[in-house]
């Protein structure tokens, strides 16, 4: 085993690490960074609580090696908003209620916001009728939130803080 | 997880030079199903090659007419690529019935072909698996194999290949091409790049060690209505039970794929000839010879009903 140097870019700063090659990105942004919003839940890919956005996109940082990232720009939920200044989905998931335990929220809310960025650029899902006219509806947000598990099972009141941030961006 | 080396290839040459000298070595991209075996220590690579940098990520238009696809072109991109929707509908329609948005932003064209079956008995290291360790039996065959395969099986191993987007390549007639450590490229046949088990399980496609694939080409469009049904235990995120690849073209003619059924993606030509005789037909010729366990025989009622299913869908 080597240690290895790498950069990432965290929410819009740099930080050089020496890793274990072993060591996934969720690893790296919790133990080494200190970043515990992004939460390790199955540490599979199958409950979606390490979801980050990577270069712009949601990914699971669990099943990704940070090496493979040296220069990515990394967003977590430490960098979407903060206590005082809270993103739109953030806020919306407060407003509405969307979590029990509150575990896989970082990742929901991660996982959301890329969800509508996705809908915005036209990228179809399992869900969408006509490949090429893609739009928001309940069904799609319920069928690309399906990687993110809830067990207080908190998916009405999800939804409903999606939808607002969803129409917020229509008005 | 075991400890690896890591190093980043240089180009798809370097990256089957490096993985011939070290013959511990594994290729990773996107990584999702590699990383979660590598937990397990069911892949225990020595040496990961990482080939992510390569560019390989566009999707160009052939002199044919088809489409090449660059082996590292993710499954979101693929699925939602303007002529991929436009003119091959099925393969859009696989990709996004599969895994999560998250695993598809991830997960690539070449990854997705090479990921490994989702067999209960693979994973879990307690039991023999001849397909994890040969030679070991497979606790598949007298096991819980409601899921597993009923056509092309062996006495070592009646695993399914899990890809949904391998079942539409196949449909479709899409060719790998790759590249080995001396420069040697090659093109391989869907119809021919996954095996049988047979008794060699764990080996599972043709590539020879090392060799790296670059590509996926796609031949011109067939045109036509394009269906890929998948059945699951759960209407998102799930592996299918059964899936039903189909396209009925603008001459009448048809063809079928099926995932969930074998080893690899299912294809009869037989079967395929028999689409204007509806689905009892078709899917009698697909299942000839099929081998069932008591668990899993419904896979053949099943895969009639989803053929009519199928075949409703494409009339209305």
């Amino acid at each position: 085993m080597t240690m290895t140097p790498t950069t990432l870019k965290v929410n819009g700063k740099d930080v050089r690490m020496t890793l274990d090659p072993r060591t996934t990105l969720l690893d790296a942004l919790r133990e080494h960074l200190h970043l515990t919003g992004t939460k390790k839940g199955c540490d599979h890919g199958q409950c979606g609580a390490c979801t980050v956005i990577v270069e712009g996109r949601r990914i699971n940082s669990c099943l990704t090696l940070a090496l493979m990232h040296d220069g990515d720009e990394i967003a977590t939920i430490e960098g979407l908003g903060s206590a005082d200044k809270m993103h739109p989905m953030q806020q919306a998931f407060v407003t509405h209620d969307g979590y029990q335990c509150g575990y896989c929220t970082p990742g929901q809310i991660c996982s959301a916001v890329a969800v509508l960025e996705e809908i915005e650029a036209g990228i179809p899902s399992h869900v969408t009728e006509d490949l090429n006219k893609v739009a928001y509806s309940d069904a799609e947000v319920r069928e690309r939130m399906s990687g993110n598990i809830c067990r207080c099972a908190a998916y009405p009141n999800i939804i409903a803080a999606i939808r607002d941030v969803a129409e917020g961006d229509k008005a | 997880m075991k400890a690896f080396t890591y190093e980043r290839a240089a180009s798809p040459a370097k990256a089957a030079e490096a993985a011939v000298a070290n013959p511990g070595a594994k290729f990773i991209a996107g990584g999702t199903n590699l990383l979660d075996l590598m937990k397990l220590q069911i892949e225990t690579p020595t040496h990961l090659i990482d080939v992510n940098r390569l560019g390989l990520d566009e999707i160009a238009a052939t002199r044919d007419g088809g489409l090449r696809i660059g082996a590292l072109v993710r499954n979101t991109d693929l699925a939602a690529h303007k002529a991929v929707r436009r003119d091959y509908g099925v393969l859009s329609r696989a990709l996004l019935s599969g895994a999560s948005g998250q695993l598809r932003n991830k997960a690539t064209t070449a990854g997705n072909l090479l990921q490994r079956t989702r067999c209960p008995y693979f994973y879990d290291t307690t039991k023999p698996c001849n397909k994890r360790k040969p030679g070991t039996g497979c606790a598949a065959l007298n096991g819980f194999n409601r899921n597993m395969a009923i056509m092309g099986t062996s006495a070592d191993c009646i695993a399914t290949h899990p890809s949904d987007m391998a079942v539409a390549m196949r449909l479709l007639d899409a060719t790998v091409e790759t590249i080995t450590s001396d420069g040697t490229k090659r093109a391989i046949p869907m119809a021919d790049f996954h095996r049988l088990p047979g008794n060699t399980p764990d080996i599972e496609t043709a590539l020879a060690p090392g060799e790296f694939i670059t590509s996926v080409v796609l031949p011109k469009p067939l045109g036509g209505t394009h269906i890929y049904r998948k059945v699951r235990d759960r209407t998102s995120y799930a592996f299918a039970v059964l899936s039903v690849a189909a396209v009925f073209d603008k001459q009448g003619e048809t063809r079928f794929a099926f995932g969930g059924l074998a080893h690899k993606p299912w294809r009869v030509e037989a079967a395929d000839a028999l689409g204007s005789r509806g689905a009892a037909a078709v899917a009698e010729a697909a299942l000839a010879g099929a081998k069932t366990t008591e668990q899993n025989a419904f896979k053949i009622d099943l895969t009639q009903r989803t053929l009519a299913a199928v075949f409703a869908q494409k009339e209305a």
